[in-house]
């Protein structure tokens, strides 16, 4: 099995905070981290590896600097890692993203699967992968839970819906996109994390990917940020005081008297 | 792209905590644009001396897009009738049609649903797309994505909302790739720019720490998603009438994407993305058994059960309930917070809750800062007497 | 402080550092609580390359030494000293391998602890023989191609979970010490059972029984050296993993001094953070100044010692005996800190005061090794004489 694992750089969590005098945003550091969703994604190509053989391939879009955190996929059995960065892939909404994307796996040869996590945390659109699949002209399964089989040019597995879960198959190549509960990531080992070290990351541009240009980064993108702002919490919490009892009676007022809680 | 006016520029800095990719530097008192800046335009509006410059690059002709008209919406049904959070898109998709003065319609996908036509013309559908097959009694993303995107092919609607469920999520950017337009995904504000008539997308960006307006200028459709319980429903009036139109589209055979099995795992009475009222649990509960408290009190209420991460990594519960950043996100009526912290990631969850209540024993929780009401105790002892309170008055 | 660690050392210590975060620290007060054997955690270890830092590469290590060993311990302590002991006594049990083991025996039982599939555990103490090793009453008498052990072993860190036992019995008992031979002792060998677990005030994560032999015949190719150099074993494993024990109390300290630290920013009284008042933070300087300065010695005590070093008694016990009395003024300084909260089992540092107290106390109590130390002292003065 060849696989590709598509890989996005987010901003660690919990680092962005709202300065509430300056109402901008305040970043303690400038680390950044693999989205927690692609970790999924990666952990569970290497496992199809490791059961029939192969290849994974971590593929990202990004500015450098990323070659680093996603040469750390080889310390968790990736491997080889794909780096898309040019600055006409700059500024790419989701549409631009999956075509690049499209691209750069069409580069890579030959492929059986594609994994994305299911969002990523800083977007949270999950468009990508589906998206990507289309792209790719391969079909998709988003929101993969377990994956019960794959043979004879077949992936059969459990996508997660809004009550429960579907049984699905496809032929391959196909592209799922997989959430948290599919399986937990293994600890990058230290003589992986020595092996990341010394790996190469292979970096390509829009034009070794063959990209037009027009189609890509900013100019690629149907949508644009016309404005950012700050949402306001005015909220003060209305505390309510005194023993259990008398709280528990003073919210129920509260909740009857404006209706939010009705009589079932 | 993003430049900067050297006169102008202070090298006060402020722009660069506001850069979200870090792509600003001050050197020589003059701020300076490093080549990672995405031209997000977040800079922008912090500049006090207005040093910033945003071009936006513009296409050369803008294309003709008068023959996109109407705004759409998806129907989706399950079990052949169709989901709630239609009829909210529907509410919202009334007063963008109202403003670009354009009809309202709904597209129905299902088998022997003709049914459903009237309650959608009852919450403000004009016209109906329908297409019965009995390949499309249930939702699959190959046949859905397909006939829609002939269906857009055909009558190029200039707006189209999808739900952000499970299936809307997957369909919308589906077709939006196909169609090779631009899609919002979890919009929480739509409303129409009154110059260019493009659609304003309002969404939450960095686990909802910032919005941002988004527009689609040069493509059309232009989709979005919204989330369940964003947006209001009309007062249903049943005596509206509307037209149903059968579009002539070629229903997929030979679907490579088959599904084999539906299990449902989900037996709550009110499912949490669709629940007026969540009653969630945290890590101070202290125990699984615990949770027995958040279950009555969801149960004496009629609303779903939700969870932190911290419970669901415990074990306490399933992932299935779990809340927040790495769950579900909601967005109910009445939030109820017991033994919840509060963590970022936890609050991008539910934040835009009506109404959050909070209860924990540490009154400097960061879950008190949005919340509606707060009550500093024990979850112990306040759940039960808040089972009494309401088992007795409701 | 930056103590210039090699790369390899970093790696090590920051991937013990993210399964002290990630995975003990959130089961750490359940598993103090029920006394739970820390299985899953050595899987991670495992999966992390970190069982084998201190083994020779050539039987699937990372060919690390003593340092190597403490950076992981103190990483992992500062989580849960009880969690962290399951990995330090397979080393206390290993090192007798490793240092007297011929190549058969090393072949046989190091691969399997270096990947974490297999825990050991050092067996020296008995019910009369705590800081007098010499009351060793367990005997191995020969008979034909095997040994037969009689006797008890008392307090057995890892006692009943390791898989790989190293015990010290009596072989001649006219000798005294010099009569004492070092044994490996498979789990399972029949006549070899486990007796009660010991109900204790801290590291309840750990497990700590006796063992019990009872004509327990083990082939004599488990003999570790030779006839007679049991003590001599015993001494040079304990020189080489007192450092250990002095990592997981500057571990303990770490952790309590972090909490405490957080803890007097965000606590208010009087309108503004403890952490503004000289009283709380002359504590914080004082705590910060004992561990910076027993890290140093530590860290400098385990180089001196993997960079091969003879005789390193002295140094070992001093690391010990530093590092564990830091640990516990500074855990106690801490819950003073606190204040009440501190004393609640809702917050950690409670807890990590009781994980404190064993490491004055076990692996030669800080008495005992103030006598190694003032002996070694007289002893080089009267060798320049």
């Amino acid at each position: 099995m060849n696989i590709i694992v598509c890989v996005k750089q987010v901003p660690g969590t919990g680092e962005v905070r709202i300065n509430k005098e300056t109402n901008t945003i305040v970043r303690e550091s400038a680390d950044a981290i693999i989205n927690p969703f692609d970790e999924y994604a990666i952990e569970e190509g290497v496992r199809i590896k490791e059961k029939t053989g192969g290849k994974v391939t971590a593929l990202s879009m990004g500015i450098p600097k990323v070659a680093d955190l996603i040469r750390e996929t080889i310390a968790v059995g990736v491997d080889e890692a794909v780096l898309l960065t040019d600055r006409a892939f700059a500024g790419a909404d989701t549409l631009a993203t999956s075509y690049a994307l499209a691209m750069g796996i069409r580069k890579l040869g030959e492929f059986d699967l594609v994994i994305c996590g299911k969002q990523a945390i800083d977007g949270d659109t999950a468009q990508v992968g589906p998206s990507l699949a289309e792209k790719l002209g391969i079909p998709h399964t988003a929101y993969v839970r377990k994956i019960e089989e794959i043979r004879d040019g077949y992936i059969r597995c459990q996508r997660l819906t809004d009550d429960g879960y579907e049984v699905i198959e496809m032929p391959l190549p196909a592209l799922i996109t997989v959430v948290k509960e599919i399986n937990e990531p293994r600890l990058p080992s230290i003589k992986g994390k020595l092996k990341a070290k010394k790996a190469e990351v292979r970096v390509l541009s829009a034009g070794d990917i063959g990209a037009d240009p027009t189609l890509c980064g900013l100019k690629g993108s149907a949508t644009q940020v016309v404005k950012t702002f700050t949402p306001v919490h005015e909220v003060k919490a209305e505390m309510i005081e005194g023993t259990a009892k008398e709280q528990a009676k003073a919210l129920a007022d509260k909740l009857l008297s404006m209706q939010f809680v009705k009589r079932i | 792209m993003i430049s900067i006016i050297l006169d102008k520029c202070i090298g006060c800095g402020i722009c660069i905590r506001n850069c979200p990719f870090n792509a600003i530097k001050v050197e020589n008192r003059k701020a300076v644009i490093l080549d990672n800046c995405t031209s997000c335009g977040a800079c922008v509006s912090s500049c006090k001396p207005g040093a910033i410059d945003f071009q936006k690059d513009e296409a050369e002709d803008p294309e003709d897009f008068s023959n996109y008209s109407g705004v759409w919406v998806f129907a989706e049904q399950k079990d052949n009738s169709v989901l709630q959070v239609v009829l909210e898109l529907l509410g919202g998709g009334r007063k963008l049609a109202d403003t670009l003065s354009v009809p309202l319609s709904a597209v129905l996908l299902g088998s022997k649903i003709e049914d459903q036509a009237n309650t959608l013309f009852a919450y403000g559908a004009d016209r109906v797309y329908l297409v019965e097959d009995e390949s499309l009694e249930n939702y699959n993303d190959e046949s859905y994505a397909d006939i829609f995107t002939q269906l857009v092919n055909k009558y190029k609607p200039e707006i189209v909302l999808v739900g952000a469920t499970a299936y809307g999520r997957s369909l919308a950017p589906r077709v939006a790739s196909r169609l090779n337009t631009g899609l919002t995904a979890d919009c929480t504000e739509l409303g129409i720019d009154p110059e260019t008539k493009n659609l304003l997308q309002t969404r939450p960006a960095f686990g909802g720490n910032l919005m941002a307006t988004i527009i689609c200028p040069d493509r059309r459709p232009q989709m979005a998603t919204v989330r369940p319980k964003v947006m209001k429903p009309m007062e249903p009036d049943y005596s509206r009438k509307g037209e149903i139109i059968r579009p002539d589209v070629l229903i997929p055979d030979n679907l490579l994407i088959k599904v084999i099995e539906r299990v449902h795992t989900v037996y709550e009475k009110v499912s949490l993305t669709e629940a007026d009222i969540i009653v969630s649990g945290g890590r101070g509960l202290g125990d699984a058994k615990n949770f027995e408290l958040v279950r009555e009190l969801a149960e004496v209420l009629g609303g779903a059960v939700g969870a932190s991460r911290a419970t669901v990594d415990a074990g306490w519960i399933d992932y299935s309930h779990q809340i927040g950043q790495t769950g579900r996100t909601v967005g109910p009526r009445v939030y109820f917070a017991c033994g919840i912290s509060g963590a970022v990631q936890h609050l991008a969850g539910m934040s835009s809750s009506d109404i959050i209540i909070a209860i924990n024993k540490d009154a400097d929780a960061p879950i008190f800062k949005i919340a509606t009401f707060g009550i500093v105790g024990d979850v112990l002892e306040v759940l039960p007497e808040l089972i009494k309170e309401f088992r007795a008055r409701l | 402080m930056n103590y210039f660690l090699t790369e390899e050392q970093e790696m090590i210590k920051e991937l013990a550092a993210r399964i002290a975060d990630e995975k003990i620290a959130p089961i750490a007060a359940e598993y103090d609580r029920e006394g739970k054997f820390p299985h899953e955690i050595i899987g991670y270890l495992a999966q992390a390359d970190l069982c084998g830092v201190y083994i020779e590469e050539k039987y699937g290590g990372l060919g690390g030494g003593v340092f190597e060993m403490a950076l992981v311990v103190e990483e992992l302590s500062r989580a849960c000293g009880g969690i962290a002991l399951a990995f330090a006594g397979t080393g206390l049990g290993t090192y007798p391998i490793i240092l007297f083991g011929n190549e058969e025996q090393k072949q046989k039982y190091l691969p399997d602890i270096a990947s974490g599939k297999k825990l050991a555990a050092f067996a020296l103490t008995e019910a009369d023989a705590g800081s007098d090793a010499a009351g060793i009453r367990t005997t191995a008498v020969l008979d034909g191609d095997h040994y037969v052990l009689n006797g008890t072993k008392q307090w057995i860190t890892n006692g009943g979970e390791a898989d790989v036992y190293t015990v010290i019995a009596c072989t001649d008992k006219e000798k005294g010490a010099r009569g004492f031979s070092a044994f490996i002792v498979e789990k399972d060998t029949p006549g070899f059972t486990f007796g009660k677990k010991e109900d204790k005030m801290g590291i309840r994560a750990s497990s700590t029984r006796e063992l019990i032999f009872n004509d327990c015949r083990i082939p004599k190719e488990n003999l570790l050296g030779k006839e007679g150099m049991g003590f001599i074993v015993a001494m040079k494993t304990l020189d080489r993993t007192r450092p250990g024990v002095a990592a997981q109390a500057l571990g303990i300290a770490t952790g309590a001094f972090n909490a405490a630290l957080r803890y007097s920013r965000e606590r208010h009284q009087f309108g503004q953070p403890i952490s503004s008042f000289q009283a709380i933070q002359h504590m914080l300087a004082d705590m910060a100044i004992q561990i910076e300065a027993a890290r140093a010695l530590v860290y400098q005590t385990c180089r001196y010692i993997d960079s091969g070093a003879k005789n390193f008694s002295k140094e070992s016990a001093m690391a010990k005996v530093m590092a564990s009395d830091t640990a516990m003024k500074v855990t106690i300084d801490a819950i003073q800190i606190m204040g009440g909260y501190g004393y609640m089992k809702e917050y950690p540092v409670e807890k990590m005061m009781r994980d404190a107290k064993i490491t004055q106390i076990y692996e030669g109590t800080n008495q005992i090794q103030r006598n190694v130390i003032a002996l070694e002292l007289i002893k080089e003065l009267s060798s320049k004489k």
